[in-house]
């Protein structure tokens, strides 16, 4: 444990725990909602973000906090106004976002794409005191949103037009939902990049799909295969100098695959257990009574 | 006869340039059951959503217990059943806290107290899912997903009951469930309009039929009485836009 002795890695690890909670719970919804890859596009956006910021010689984090809040309210209106052509229009605005990015740091007084390479893949042992805080702040807003208002934002991520029609304010808690998962972005963008950032908020819930039956049983395995991965994936980049974000986003994809051969044995046993409990168990194949029973009649 | 709890005049709907309403006129009475029959494409389903304000009306007006449609905020006091084949999402949930969010308008700040628990449960064993409360709605049958959609709708102890094509997809010992559960509901008190295909196993309960061709009314009186084929029990159900030379689907027992 003598990696809890450096202040880097104090840092570090406060940052992937926080990673850890925020990206699952903001994705879960996200997952429901079968917008899986919204992340992914927020990332590209927030390149213009960090672009931005080495320009304007402000805060990266901050400014590509700013600019992916921007970029996640305009995809809500497009979802809302654009019903034809949708998908083209976040096309633009992600490939726009990501070649803003490389556009705006090139721009910048000694910037190349060299300076991005940290904000694309992540850079834990470079978090510092300030970006820290700003996580800190970020993850605390995440958390009370997701937790807060989760039956709200299940209803509405569940059955949409279900939704509306309990008088539930459905505009402004998608676009809450989006913001959120905005602020999640840049959140994890220090920790694992923000190519890979998707990676943490789906493949967690997807893989706490495995075992949960409930959403909130769903919710709190995701978030628990989350802190685990971010934190694992954080030691063992210390020992052996691979890449932490690589190392995450493949640790938890390690975890799907063993709660997916995991489960299918055990989702095969509760079924059983069901049956036989309800008295109701299916005969697995056919058998033909001895004699006819008054329902088989058909006739006219 | 009660006071009017649906009122729409002279509604026309457009969907991009096609009309789908041309001027409805549709008056539900408090403790009335009235079907909204029709062919597909006949504009029944947008008519029921125009009056939930889920599609938007060109001209005419739309009253909900007596107050303009963009003025109703009561929503509580409606329950609404969409068209759906699923009650799953993208996540696992349980038949409970599906049903919970049909409790939500009745919630303040979305915090279930012991009453909301209570309803919840209650319209649980109304549509007889008591059991299989805990259980993933993935597990279920499609006449199970159809009975939860329901069971959500009464979760909020609606006076008004809105439910689309509730009856599509279920199984048989399913709809005589929902048809038990529709009568208790309408037993006390309960006014509903709802879209069918065919009257079917809720043909008694119904007390006014209106019959929408090409968005307009066509019919708007006592149910129709079901003729030839149609009047048989278990009667072949073959859709006129089947395609053509393939074996039309026989849901019937007549085959």
């Amino acid at each position: 444990m003598d990696f809890l002795n450096f202040a880097f890695m104090q840092r570090a690890l406060l940052a992937a725990v926080l990673v850890g909670i925020t990206a699952p719970a903001v994705g879960i919804y996200l997952v429901q909602r079968r917008q899986a890859l919204m992340g992914d596009g927020i990332g590209h956006v927030a390149m213009t973000g960090v672009g931005l910021g080495f320009l304007l010689s402000t805060s990266p984090v901050w400014m590509a906090t700013a600019v992916s809040v921007l970029g996640s309210v305009l995809m809500e209106l497009i979802r809302w106004y654009g019903r034809t052509r949708g998908d083209i229009a976040l096309a633009m605005l992600f490939y726009g976002g990501m070649a803003g990015g490389v556009m705006f740091i090139n721009l910048a007084p000694g910037g190349s794409n060299a300076n991005l390479t940290s904000y694309l893949f992540g850079s834990l042992s470079t978090v510092s005191p300030s970006d820290v805080v700003a996580i800190c702040l970020l993850a605390a807003f995440v958390v009370l949103v997701t937790l807060g208002l989760r039956r709200q934002l299940f209803a509405v991520s569940q059955d949409e037009e279900f939704a509306r029609v309990t008088g539930l304010p459905v505009r402004a808690l998608n676009l809450l939902t989006a913001v959120t998962a905005a602020v999640t972005v840049t959140v994890a963008m220090r920790v694992v990049g923000l190519l890979l950032v998707s990676a943490l908020m789906v493949v967690p819930v997807a893989a706490a799909q495995q075992l949960g039956r409930s959403f909130a049983a769903t919710f709190a395995i995701a978030v628990a295969i989350g802190v685990i991965v971010t934190t694992g994936g954080t030691i063992t980049s210390y020992y052996q100098d691979v890449p932490p974000g690589a190392t995450i986003v493949l640790l938890t994809i390690a975890a799907f695959i063993a709660l997916t051969a995991l489960a299918t044995p055990l989702a095969r046993r509760r079924a059983r257990a069901r049956d036989e409990a309800l008295g109701t168990g299916e005969p697995v194949e056919c058998t033909i009574p001895a004699t006819r029973d008054a329902t088989d009649e058909v006739g006219v | 006869m009660g006071e009017p709890v649906i009122r729409m005049r002279g509604v026309r709907a457009d969907l991009g340039s096609r009309p789908v309403l041309r001027g409805i006129d549709l008056t539900v009475h408090r403790g009335e059951v009235v079907a909204l029959l029709g062919a597909n494409g006949s504009g029944k389903s947008t008519a029921v959503r125009s009056v939930i304000g889920q599609v938007p009306v060109g001209t005419g007006e739309i009253e909900l217990f007596g107050t303009a449609l963009r003025r109703f905020r009561d929503w509580r006091r409606i329950g609404y059943v969409p068209q759906r084949t699923t009650a799953a999402g993208g996540v696992p949930a349980t038949v409970t806290e599906v049903v919970s969010s049909g409790r939500l308008s009745r919630a303040r700040f979305g915090i279930l107290r012991t009453a909301d628990h209570q309803a919840v449960r209650r319209a649980l064993d109304l549509v007889g899912m008591a059991d299989r409360a805990k259980d993933s709605v993935g597990a279920l049958s499609g006449g199970q997903h159809q009975r939860v959609l329901i069971a959500r709708a009464l979760a909020s102890e609606p006076e008004l009951l809105i439910m689309d094509e509730p009856m599509a997809g279920v199984d048989l010992a399913s709809q005589e469930v929902l048809a038990r559960t529709l009568r208790e509901q309408v037993a006390s008190g309960a006014t509903v309009l709802l879209v069918l295909h065919e009257l079917g196993p809720l043909e008694p309960l119904i007390d006014r039929a209106v019959v929408l061709r090409d968005g307009c009314v066509l019919h708007d009186g006592p149910p129709p009485k079901a003729v030839g084929q149609h009047a048989l029990p278990g009667h072949d159900h073959v859709h006129p836009h089947a395609t053509a030379g393939t074996e039309p689907s026989r849901t019937g027992l007549l085959s």
